[in-house]
């Protein structure tokens, strides 16, 4: 890992009125890291991804990201041409429900190929090759590249969605439940995937979920979230194996055990 | 024409023109971005071309001649009736020649016979926004032209190939104009985009329900999107036109029978009826001998 951080984040808050959306959040990601944000419904954790990922303005705070050139950039100070830019190259966005993700009118080929024409490759060729390269990467048949998207499985579509955000070699992805809604062998087989991709690319990762046992899988360390506040953070297995704050010690003691 | 007198030279009132001007000018000043006009209600469905008749009818002055074509064709009925309401409202003269108009709408062709300086083509549009059926958010599309974001229109092209084995896109195919904005040719051809590219003519394009105007000025760079393997044609037919023998004009498939039964001639009946005058035959067309009987 670098001695500097890709993500720098300050005092974030975002209120919904007078409700709290997130309040005073404030840590650090380096590269190659996977930091989990954990909690209950309503804690604040997608609002909080959100504000990060640039898709909802916060009311206070600062996010600052370590361009390709090594300079910290305040996200919110950049214009919008250099936001959607860096939101469709550098960084991927994956949502629980893969239709939010994906063009369902066109074929998992052209999905995944979207990034790379978006940046300026106009050969078809090469656009195909990569494509089928990736579906590979996320254990798609081959055969399926010209199918649409709609007829793929729930777990297939959330596959197809993470090709479709590493296609451009990002160095920073945001994921929202990417687990939510499947099956627990789908799941399984998601998590092993997600796991080994993220090592391979050496990507860092703000993974979003509930599940505390995806979280224990995923991520090097993790984030609590309680009423729109952190209320503990460390590494994974730390906060899991030894929570600290009563809320965290709740929440581990909750998970059901088969 | 007394019983229309209290019409305005060419129907709209001066302030509407001014205002359509005003867009037009814009629209030259910035090659093909859309311009939002306040479109008026016309004397005719939306979908029959009160886009272009709008735009006519701000640019055509006493001293201008008027050439209208439908599918290249100037006796059918949208080019007829268009031709008469500028002829009643105007009183402009008329022509089917293009070389002798000065001001040519066209709905979905441009003619073949090479357009001049000083020639105005008029285009009505239906859809103004290329980007229309892969994104569907109007806010959104014009966020992608003023950032420049025209990935998606590749998209397409990548899910023509993919399907097809080539392009097949045949009409409404989009083009970049000056580099910058891409723009969508109205349903014209394909055939028909080279001949867009460094014409000497002016280009505008008018859409009424959508409210927009976009313009192409003379010799101004059009370029066909396309893949580096996959190049930009146009159509190409087997057979020559069976009234003129064009070999290279753009053709219509005639039905003649219902026994499958074809056959195909020039779209451009200016330009076929040009060359049978010279004496040019086509497989099927009549014999002079027998024709003078």
């Amino acid at each position: 890992m670098s001695d500097l951080p890709l993500l720098k984040v300050s005092a974030l808050s975002k209120f919904y009125g007078s409700r709290i959306g997130c309040q005073n959040v404030t840590f650090e990601l380096w590269p190659g890291e996977v930091l989990a944000i954990v909690g209950e419904s309503g804690s604040g954790k997608t609002t909080l991804l959100n504000c990060l990922a640039t898709r909802l303005a916060p009311s206070a705070g600062c996010v600052e990201y370590r361009m390709r050139d090594g300079q910290f950039r305040d996200l919110y100070r950049l214009s919008e041409a250099e936001r959607r830019f860096l939101m469709r190259t550098d960084w991927g966005f994956v949502h629980q429900n893969p239709a939010d993700g994906l063009r369902m009118t066109v074929s998992a080929g052209a999905n995944v190929g979207e990034r790379l024409m978006a940046v300026g490759d106009r050969h078809y060729g090469k656009i195909r090759a990569t494509a089928t390269d990736w579906l590979g990467r996320v254990e798609i048949a081959e055969d399926r590249i010209d199918d649409q998207p709609r007829a793929f499985s729930g777990g297939m579509r959330q596959r197809l969605q993470i090709a479709r955000n590493l296609v451009t070699n990002p160095r920073l992805v945001f994921m929202d439940e990417p687990t939510g809604g499947l099956d627990v062998s789908v799941q399984a087989r998601l998590l092993d995937l997600l796991r080994g991709l993220v090592s391979d690319l050496g990507l860092a990762a703000i993974v979003v979920t509930h599940d505390l046992a995806v979280a224990r899988l995923l991520s090097h360390r993790m984030m609590v979230m309680k009423d729109g506040h952190i209320v503990e953070t460390g590494l994974t297995d730390r906060v899991l194996d030894d929570p600290q704050a009563p809320y965290t010690q709740l929440l581990v003691s909750s998970i059901l055990q088969v | 024409m007394t019983e229309l007198a209290t019409y305005n030279f060419a129907y709209l009132d001066e302030q509407t023109k001014r205002m359509i001007r005003r867009a037009i000018l814009k629209a030259i000043a910035i090659p093909g971005y859309q311009v939002p006009f306040a479109s008026r209600e016309m004397p005719m469905p939306y979908g029959w071309g009160t886009g272009g008749v709008q735009v006519t009818a701000a640019v055509i002055g006493p001293d201008d001649t008027l050439k209208v074509i439908d599918q290249g064709a100037d006796d059918t009925t949208n080019a007829v009736s268009i031709r008469a309401f500028f002829q009643k409202t105007a009183n402009v003269a008329v022509t089917t020649r293009t070389a002798a108009a000065t001001i040519i709408q066209t709905r979905h062709r441009i003619p073949e016979a090479a357009l001049q300086t000083g020639q105005t083509l008029v285009y009505q549009v239906p859809i103004p926004e290329p980007l229309r059926f892969l994104e569907p958010r109007e806010t959104e599309t014009r966020k992608m032209h003023a950032l420049e974001e025209y990935g998606l229109m590749h998209v397409k092209l990548y899910e023509d190939i993919a399907r097809h084995g080539h392009i097949a896109t045949t009409y409404a195919y989009p083009v970049k104009v000056e580099g910058r904005y891409v723009m969508d040719p109205s349903p014209t051809p394909k055939f028909d985009n080279p001949k867009m590219h460094n014409s000497p003519a002016l280009q505008l394009f008018g859409a009424g329900r959508e409210k927009r105007i976009y313009a192409i000025p003379p010799y101004t760079e059009v370029v066909s999107l396309d893949f580096e393997d996959h190049p930009f044609e146009i159509q190409t037919f087997s057979q020559p036109c069976a009234l003129c023998g064009a070999k290279g004009s753009y053709l219509d498939e005639v039905i003649l029978d219902d026994k499958g039964g074809s056959m195909f001639v020039c779209s451009d009946t200016d330009f076929c009826e040009d060359r049978q005058a010279k004496g040019h035959r086509g497989h099927l067309s009549a014999n002079p001998a027998e024709a003078a009987e």
